[in-house]
């Protein structure tokens, strides 16, 4: 008889810090200690905390261990599994006040947690998500038995419209209205399509859900085949999440196995079934008619709108696509009812937003909160603030077609409109915290590099317009930029925005323009002071040694690749600027902390 | 699957596992798991508690669970039942018989078993 589950998270993250072996060790123990037959180990998807993994929760109690090693495992399962001891030196501990002995934090306890909502990512980190009994017991496929046996197709997507469902990919287009287009347009066949080709750097939204709940996006796809009249669906992932195809692929053999997918499904006479289609990696297969082109086999670039998917898709016939987040948040939905949905949120983006929290940010991983939460509590209140006593000075969401939200501007509510109204955009959910040491010109040109290396090359704006840019860009961090650079980079901005064929291109100079707009200054400093406010951009760089703090060690000297620092021992030691390649090698050579860095 | 019944039927069948995981809903029972519990029989106590709260079908009014010593070792196995809004109640010197007995008339019914706890004399 089990008595206790312990969990332990198989998303890609604590993958990659080794919970695998973690798991076949506790296995092993639990073994030696006869323990097997009552204690159950659940590999599961992501918990969220992927700073702190591997991570393993002990249930019933709920106890959360973080950075859990191999060799712990023995003092857990003697201590914790067999005695009932909570090891506290190992418990996650996000206070600096030390646990008394014996005393456990549960997850869900955590600040990290306690501001979260989690719709989207309900299951993740609750059930194993290769096991779909686990996932039926979660009121899996209840959602679609209602549509299939108590709804009539247009009643389905009245109630997605009516719930205020918004795509969470970025655009933010709303889910009912793109399903009434699809159900609207008269063809024999029509096709639903999932858009798992998530690129923005630093998101992994779409991955964690596929991870921890392929069977809600399964589920999702046939609720909207269902609604718009198509059999068919296809799930477009990328072939760099090789867990996340491994388990769809697991997803989808079960469900087949169960009838939940296939012929005659719950006996009403629907049939659907879904193919998965592995992506190359290219960012632009991101844009739907460039995901569709190349579903068909085709190079993937986009194609000029109208006509739009939802009349002519994939293999010319109707089709919607759809987010992965989006499609986890429709079962819910359907099951709870539309008003539940809408009761969360701002007035025009209702329910829940996921947001993969990077950048210098003391609790990096993923977060789901209620639409309308304050940057401010994102930040401090679940993202633990910023590290090492640093100042808040920035955050960037929508990755590179979006923008950076000023520390001025932290009590701004995330929803669409109010970051489009400052000059960001919600994008797909990543969020870049930077601190007083990140140069924003820098972050612009990052952003900017991406989208270059990305461009499809299709059309010249994007090609050849953002590469300019980044010319310019590149010209004022090495401290050669000029007089009227900043007024060329915004003709350019707002050229490319009015003028590329599709998003990847009209959005790809808004990381520039929200710098531009919130921190011109730093443009400035760096164009005529040759300045760099953050001290971050190399070539603007200057190091002196403090005559008053040196001691005259050589250390520095001996150090440097170029021979740039001289002078004569138990004297203070001069940096020749000419020389100087700013590789910072003295600084860290330096006990005594007299090289500064301006 | 060719109807809603059989997708019941799995959900039932796998609901009360995963329970387990959805954290301390309504009663905690906790068993004392220390050296001087196990010595004295604990293990068998807990595994009782686990089966009986199965089979009654109690799995989503309490959870069992252990703890280390509470310090009164001459009374182990010691048994404590936390509830929302009422007193904890301590069984001390319990036996998987004694366990049954619990499940039935405090766990289900509501009512203590009072003989078994730690302010009677008679133990």
């Amino acid at each position: 008889m089990i008595r206790s589950h312990v969990l332990i998270c198989g998303g890609t993250g604590c993958t990659s810090s080794g919970s695998a072996t973690l798991m076949s060790a506790l296995e092993e123990e639990l073994k030696i200690r006869g323990l097997d037959d009552e204690i159950k180990v659940v590999k599961t998807g992501c918990f969220g905390l992927c700073e702190l993994g591997p991570i393993m929760i002990v249930y019933p109690e709920g106890t959360f261990y973080s950075r859990v090693t191999p060799e712990v495992i023995p003092e857990i399962v003697e201590e914790h599994l067999l005695k009932g001891r909570p090891v506290t030196r190992l418990v996650y501990d996000e206070t600096d006040v030390p646990l008394a002995e014996g005393q456990s934090v549960s997850l869900s306890d955590t600040n990290f947690y306690k501001k979260q909502k989690r719709v989207a990512l309900r299951n993740c980190g609750v059930i194993n998500p290769e096991v779909i009994d686990e996932y039926i017991a979660m009121d899996g496929y209840q959602a679609l038995g209602k549509c299939l046996t108590e709804m009539t197709p247009a009643e389905v997507i009245q109630l997605i419209s009516d719930s205020g469902l918004r795509g969470r990919g970025g655009a933010g287009f709303p889910t009912g209205t793109k399903w009434n287009f699809a159900a609207k347009s008269v063809s024999d066949k029509k096709y639903v399509v999932c858009n798992a080709d998530e690129g923005d750097p630093g998101a992994f939204m779409d991955r964690s859900v596929l991870e921890g709940d392929p069977h809600a996006v399964l589920e999702a796809m046939a609720i909207a085949g269902y609604a718009i009249g198509a059999d068919e669906g296809y799930i477009y992932v990328r072939a760099e999440y090789p867990i996340a195809v491994k388990r769809l692929e697991i997803a989808i053999k079960q469900a087949r196995e169960y009838g939940l997918l296939g012929k005659d499904i719950f006996s009403t006479g629907f049939n659907f079934d879904i193919q998965l289609r592995l992506g190359a990696g290219a960012f632009v297969c991101g844009e739907e008619t460039a995901l569709l082109t190349s579903i068909e086999g085709h190079r993937g670039e986009p194609r000029p709108r109208p006509p739009f998917p939802a009349v002519k898709g994939l293999f010319g016939q109707p089709t919607i696509i759809n987010n992965v987040e989006t499609l986890a948040n429709i079962p819910q939905i359907i099951l709870n009812g539309p008003e539940w949905f809408a009761s969360m949120g701002t007035e025009k983006s209702k329910g829940t937003k996921v947001f993969a929290l990077g950048g210098k940010i003391r609790h990096t991983g993923l977060v789901e909160i209620p639409m309308g939460t304050t940057l401010r509590e994102i930040i401090y209140e679940i993202g633990g603030g910023i590290p090492n006593g640093k100042k808040f000075k920035a955050a960037q969401t929508g990755g590179p077609s979006g923008g950076c939200i000023p520390a001025s501007l932290i009590d701004t509510k995330v929803d669409y409109d109010s970051l489009i109204a400052i000059g960001s955009m919600m994008g797909s959910g990543g969020m870049i915290v930077m601190d007083e040491d990140n140069c924003m010109v820098d972050i612009a040109k990052f952003f900017l590099e991406f989208t270059v290396d990305e461009s499809c090359g299709k059309c010249t704006p994007c090609r050849i317009g953002t590469r300019r840019m980044l010319e310019i860009l590149q010209r004022i961090v090495d401290g050669k930029g000029e007089d009227g650079d900043i007024e060329k980079l915004e003709e350019l901005a707002q050229t490319i925005k009015a003028t590329s064929l599709c998003a990847l291109g009209q959005t790809a100079p808004n990381p520039v323009l929200s710098t531009l707009r919130y921190f011109r200054d730093e443009y400035e400093a760096h164009i005529y002071e040759k300045r760099c406010p953050a001290h971050h951009c190399k070539k603007l760089a200057q190091f002196t040694i403090m005559p008053d703090k040196c001691k005259g060690c050589s250390a520095c000297a001996r150090v440097c690749p170029v021979g740039a620092i001289s002078g004569v021992i138990k004297q203070p030691y001069v940096i020749d600027p000419t020389k100087c390649i700013k590789c910072g090698a003295c600084i860290d050579t330096c006990k005594f902390g007299a090289i500064e860095r301006k | 699957m060719k109807s809603l019944a059989e997708l019941a039927a799995i959900r039932e069948k796998m609901k009360d596992k995963v329970a387990i995981r959805e954290g301390n809903n309504g009663i905690r029972i906790v068993v004392g798991m220390a050296t001087c519990g196990i010595a004295a029989g604990a293990r068998p106590v807990l595994n009782t508690f686990v089966e009986e709260i199965a089979k009654e079908d109690l799995t989503d009014k309490a959870t069992v669970s252990q703890t280390g010593c509470i310090g009164i070792c001459q009374y182990e196995p010691v048994v404590e039942v936390y509830e929302q809004g009422k007193e904890k109640i301590t069984y001390v010197k319990i036996t998987p018989d004694k366990a049954k007995r619990i499940v039935a008339e405090h766990i289900k019914g509501g009512n203590v078993v009072t003989e078994y706890t730690i302010g009677n004399s008679k133990i």
